[in-house]
């Protein structure tokens, strides 16, 4: 069963291997000519004034939770699905039980403007 | 069962060229890694082609020519060997790493990004026994991989220490992760239509006697448009790009990537894109199923099926980047939590009360 994985652990080896042959070969063939103005920051020619780590807008990590919230969802969604057909009605039921609980808490967000981007 | 490990891996090699005998875990392992380069070629092929395509159908669109000059040994061509030539003016170039960049992050980022994108294709299945790992997780597999992809753009914006990089990087999370709930829903629908995780299992649950009607586009008809609308946004294209949107941001996350840095975060969009192209022939359009099933000839099941949706779908992508102008950032989120958002949940209960009602032909 596990024997499975095996192709996929390699897959992944070789897709991680491509991309540093890559950057090797780039790194080997290219000129190397270092220069303080181009190794600055890019800021339309300007110099770069502030450090470019800065404080950001909040909302970006108010979607980042509710991503949390919605994707777990859908992580229980996902074995629920698979034997929908053999658990029955219950099943069902329990489900969108589930559901109707979570598209509470998503009404409740979108009415408290968690939404919103103006 | 990791028996392998005590074996030596590389036995088959010096097995296969002095004819000695080998063991079976050897071999199974040198058939695996072969048909694991076949797939990465075709994918690179692909991947050339495509930005070779993406040129001249935005030439055509616009009343241009296209490249045409770059050929082979003096004919022409139709300007064919122009990915070949941009590979190699890439490789070629210098890579910039900013001073004040975090040089580690920096250069691990396009690496993260393009690792992802290629090993996802692990589990796609090309035909009824094409397929490299024929895992029960298949699905599962896809999600988690395609999720990945928003690292390598996070770290590179983090890493280059640039403020449009860092700017775009955050627009970049927020848009993709926003838009994954859509498409996660949608492939809850697929799933709960299939029955199976397997992505094998759900091409099969969508043969039957009415041919293209039998696949889920036509129960599923919503989901098979977020789920592409949805594919346009995680990979940054047109008309979600303000991720690298050039009027306000110049380029976004990989605006201080230059030679083959660069080339890679390109790869791995490209690949993701084609990636979300055959994902949805498979998820929605019968994967390598005939759309004609039934009639003699044109009714057999064949990879020419998928590889003509795959095209098809790989068109689409360039013709909506040269008809619809960029979304405003306000409108990208409202369009990912308060249009789609809302109508996968409801198509979720929709389809789950067919498969529970049997509707006929597709749930029977």
């Amino acid at each position: 069963m596990l024997e499975h994985y095996i192709p996929i652990l390699i897959f992944i080896v070789i897709g991680l291997g491509l991309g540093c042959v890559l950057f090797l070969l780039g790194y080997v063939l290219g000129p190397n000519r270092p220069d303080s103005e181009k190794n600055s920051p890019y800021e339309c020619g300007f110099e770069a004034f502030e450090d470019a780590r800065m404080k950001f807008d909040v909302r970006y990590y108010l979607i980042a939770i509710l991503f949390i919230i919605f994707d777990l969802e859908i992580a229980f969604f996902f074995p629920w699905a698979v034997v929908i057909r053999e658990i029955g009605m219950t099943g069902f039921w329990a489900m969108m039980i589930f559901l109707g609980v979570l598209t509470i808490g998503f009404v409740y967000e979108w009415r408290k403007g968690a939404l919103e981007w103006e | 069962m990791f028996g392998f490990l005590r074996d030596n891996v590389w036995s088959p090699l010096a097995g296969a060229v002095l004819s000695q005998p080998y063991d079976g875990y050897a071999v199974y392992l040198l058939d695996v890694l072969i048909k694991i380069i076949v797939v990465v070629a075709c994918v690179l092929f692909t991947f050339a082609y495509t930005t070779y395509a993406e040129r001249k159908v935005s030439a055509w669109i616009q009343l241009r020519i296209g490249p045409n000059r770059v050929g082979v040994f003096g004919f022409r061509m139709f300007g064919l060997a122009q990915p070949v030539a941009d590979g190699i003016k890439a490789i070629f170039k210098e890579i910039i790493i900013p001073t004040r960049a975090s040089k580690l992050l920096f250069v691990l980022a396009p690496i993260l990004a393009l690792g992802p994108a290629f090993a996802a294709w692990a589990v796609i299945p090309f035909n009824d026994v094409m397929v490299l790992a024929d895992i029960n997780a298949g699905l599962l597999y896809i999600i988690a991989m395609t999720s990945l992809a928003v690292y390598g753009i996070i770290i590179a914006g983090w890493a280059s220490n640039s403020k449009y990089a860092f700017l775009g990087s955050l627009r970049s999370a927020a848009q993709i992760v926003s838009y994954e709930i859509s498409m996660g829903f949608a492939l809850v629908c697929v799933l709960v239509a299939a029955g199976s995780l397997n992505l094998g299992d759900i091409v099969n649950a969508q043969s039957g006697k009415y041919g293209f009607l039998n696949w889920y586009w036509l129960p599923l008809l919503p989901m098979f448009y977020v789920y592409f609308v949805s594919g346009l946004a995680e990979t940054n294209r047109l008309p979600f790009d303000v991720v690298e949107g050039e009027s306000e941001i110049v380029a976004g996350f990989h605006v201080e990537y230059s030679g083959i840095a660069f080339a890679t975060f390109f790869i791995a969009e490209y690949t993701n894109m084609i990636l979300i192209s055959i994902l949805t022939s498979i998820l929605f359009l019968g994967g390598w199923l005939s759309p004609f099933q039934g009639i003699p000839v044109v009714g057999a099941p064949s990879i020419f099926w998928l590889l003509g949706k795959t095209a098809l779908f790989l068109f689409l992508f360039l013709w909506i980047r040269w008809t619809f102008p960029r979304y405003r950032y306000d409108q990208i989120m409202r369009l990912g939590w308060k249009v789609f958002l809302p109508i996968t949940i409801v198509w979720v209960v929709v389809t789950s009360v067919m498969v529970v009602a049997k509707v006929p032909p597709w749930f029977s």
